[in-house]
């Protein structure tokens, strides 16, 4: 009898490792791109010495990014910003400035990852760089130093649920909003240790802003990755980012999946998660009316063009009622420089938006947009955990772009769709 | 390997934020000063109740969120021996054997606060010796367990000769 096909996953991970990997092998891999940001601690560099190395040994392959606070809120930060561009200099690693964007928005953006790769970067969010059909995944600062060291990784190799995807999203319902249901139907932690491949006319009707977004809930999954597939969509974002040709990388007939789960997209309403975690998540009208001081929009999950884009929709001849405060972090330097050149931002700032520079800093409570005690935040980022933005009480919702921006206009959590026709 | 302690019982889905928040990043990269917030989002008491030596135990999915490698260095500089968990986020998981601290999945539904818990990492045998409660915990691979026996990640290597491309790291 044949052996049964290969999931992408297992794919992408025998030619790394030169076996065939199937679910379940440990196998030690060759990856293509790394990836250290400032925002952990011990940082990359330095654990790299901490374990007795004294260079990555494929400098080119490792991307260093300052992201996290930018620009540095204290002098700690700014000494970590110092070291960072000194060890990139010295050793001829990439380095992505602090203002450029959050790490796994600029990475496929700049052209440092190709569908088919293994990615490992320091950072939990690297599920989301699977849009572009490769194997991206987040490690802790010594498995990073030894996989800069060594140009090599092991793994688990991880079994593949299979995420289908149907319908279309209507008016005002967004990626974000499709991205919290599936936390709200599989839970934080029912994908554990599992690789996700997303599928179907959902995803295909998703530009690749959205399918950004999907592949960045992996992780709140508890998954090891998220990919998603090659296809026109896909490629034409890539051509101008990418120079050679493009092989995508897709499941053989007959691979073996763990479980298949379909979602219908078509009927969803606009998702919001409850303090204190990703998984409590309604539908917007359980939590309409609830009084808000802080919208945030932004990070990983939703600060692309096509957020701001939803964001300026809802805000175009609004205004921001009295008592809130909406920040608005563009994704990257190229997506806040797409947004003047759309008009997007002239729109946010006429409505009373206040833009900080692209970064994670909100999000993680490490610089700007902190909240008060007792107050009450709407915000697109990926986490709500209690403390999360840097004050424990504070409570957070998460939302889509527009209903973010609707409930900055109302002063309350709102259906976007009242402001859409 | 045998681990011993006094338990603190926490829940599902501890995420690392609420083991060490994220907004003291800025402020220091000195991990073990870091101790006395331990765990401050989730019980801002529970710092100042864990003695060296003591053991976590939680229910699913612990160290779930980021990967931030601080959250595994920080309970051990705070003298955790060990976590015991129904399941284990994966990136967490892997941090902390790196780190050399002892991770632990089993069924932790009988095992209460205050507990005094005996492990034997090689065997999987988790007691408490007081109550009669015995569960035998997932074996872990092979290497991890080499890893913790070294301390860490960084014994490990140093103990298998480092650069001769033999390690099985």
């Amino acid at each position: 009898m044949p052996m049964p096909g290969l999931t992408i996953a297992e794919k992408i991970l025998s030619e790394r490792s030169g076996r065939e990997a199937r679910a379940g092998a440990f196998v030690v891999a060759e990856v293509d791109v790394l990836m250290a940001h400032d925002g952990n601690r011990p940082l990359v560099i330095d654990t790299l010495g901490e374990l007795g190395f004294d260079r990555p040994a494929r400098p080119e392959r490792l991307v260093l990014v300052l992201d996290h606070a930018v620009p540095p809120p204290t002098s700690v930060v700014a000494n970590i910003h110092a070291r960072m561009r000194a060890f990139a200099r010295e050793h001829g690693a990439h380095l992505v400035e602090a203002g450029d964007g959050v790490c796994h928005i600029v990475l496929p953006e700049r052209g440092y990852v190709r569908p088919g790769d293994l990615v490992v970067a320091s950072d939990s969010h690297t599920t989301t760089i699977g849009a572009v059909n490769c194997f991206a995944t987040g490690m802790g600062s010594s498995d990073m130093a030894l996989a800069a060291a060594k140009g090599a990784v092991w793994f688990r190799v991880p079994t593949t649920l299979r995420i289908v995807l149907t319908g279309r999203l209507g008016t005002g319902v967004a990626a974000k909003d499709a991205a919290q249901y599936l936390v709200r139907r599989l839970g934080l932690h029912r994908c554990n240790y599992r690789t996700l491949e997303f599928e179907g006319p959902g995803i295909e009707a998703m530009g690749m802003d959205g399918r950004f977004a999907m592949a960045n809930v992996a992780v709140e999954l508890g998954a090891k990755c998220g990919i998603l597939p090659g296809d026109a969509v896909l490629r034409v974002w890539l051509e101008r980012r990418l120079i050679g040709p493009l092989k995508f990388v897709a499941s053989d007939p007959g691979a073996v999946y763990e479980e298949s789960f379909e979602f219908d997209l078509g009927a969803l309403a606009p998702q919001v998660a409850r303090p204190h975690s990703p998984a409590d998540v309604v539908d917007v009208a359980e939590v309409e009316g609830i009084s808000v001081q802080t919208a945030f929009i932004g990070t990983c999950s939703a600060g692309r063009l096509e957020d701001l884009r939803a964001a300026a929709q809802v805000l175009a001849g609004r205004s921001v009622a009295r008592g809130v405060r909406l920040v608005v972090a563009p994704g990257s330097a190229e997506i806040h420089l797409a947004a003047v050149r759309e008009g997007i931002v002239e729109t946010l700032l006429a409505a009373g938006a206040a833009l900080v520079p692209p970064g994670c800093g909100p999000c993680a409570g490490v610089s700007q947009g902190v909240p008060g005690d007792e107050e009450t935040v709407v915000a697109t980022s990926p986490r709500n955990f209690r403390g999360r933005m840097g004050n424990p009480k504070a409570r957070i919702f998460l939302a889509s772009p527009a209903t973010v921006a609707a409930s900055a206009v109302a002063g309350a959590i709102t259906d976007p769709r009242r402001y859409l026709s | 390997m045998i681990i011993s302690g006094r338990v603190h019982r926490v829940g599902d889905d501890v995420n690392t934020d609420y083991i060490i928040p994220a907004r003291y990043k800025s402020r220091t990269e000195d991990i073990a000063s870091l101790v006395p917030v331990l765990f401050e989002d989730l019980d801002p008491t529970l710092a100042s109740r864990i003695r060296p030596g003591d053991l976590v135990v939680a229910g699913h999915n612990f160290g779930m969120g980021s990967s931030r490698e601080t959250a595994p260095r920080l309970l051990r500089a705070a003298g955790v021996g060990a976590v015991l968990a129904r399941s284990f986020a994966r990136i967490f998981f892997r941090n902390a054997v790196n780190v050399g601290l002892a991770v632990i999945e089993c069924d932790t539904e009988a095992i209460a606060d205050g507990d005094e818990v005996e492990v034997d990492l090689e065997s999987g045998s988790v007691r408490v010796p007081a109550r009669e409660v015995a569960v035998t915990a997932q074996p872990l691979p092979r290497l991890m367990l080499d890893i913790l026996r070294a301390g860490g990640i960084k014994g490990y290597l140093e103990a298998q000769g480092r650069g001769t491309g033999e390690n099985r790291v």
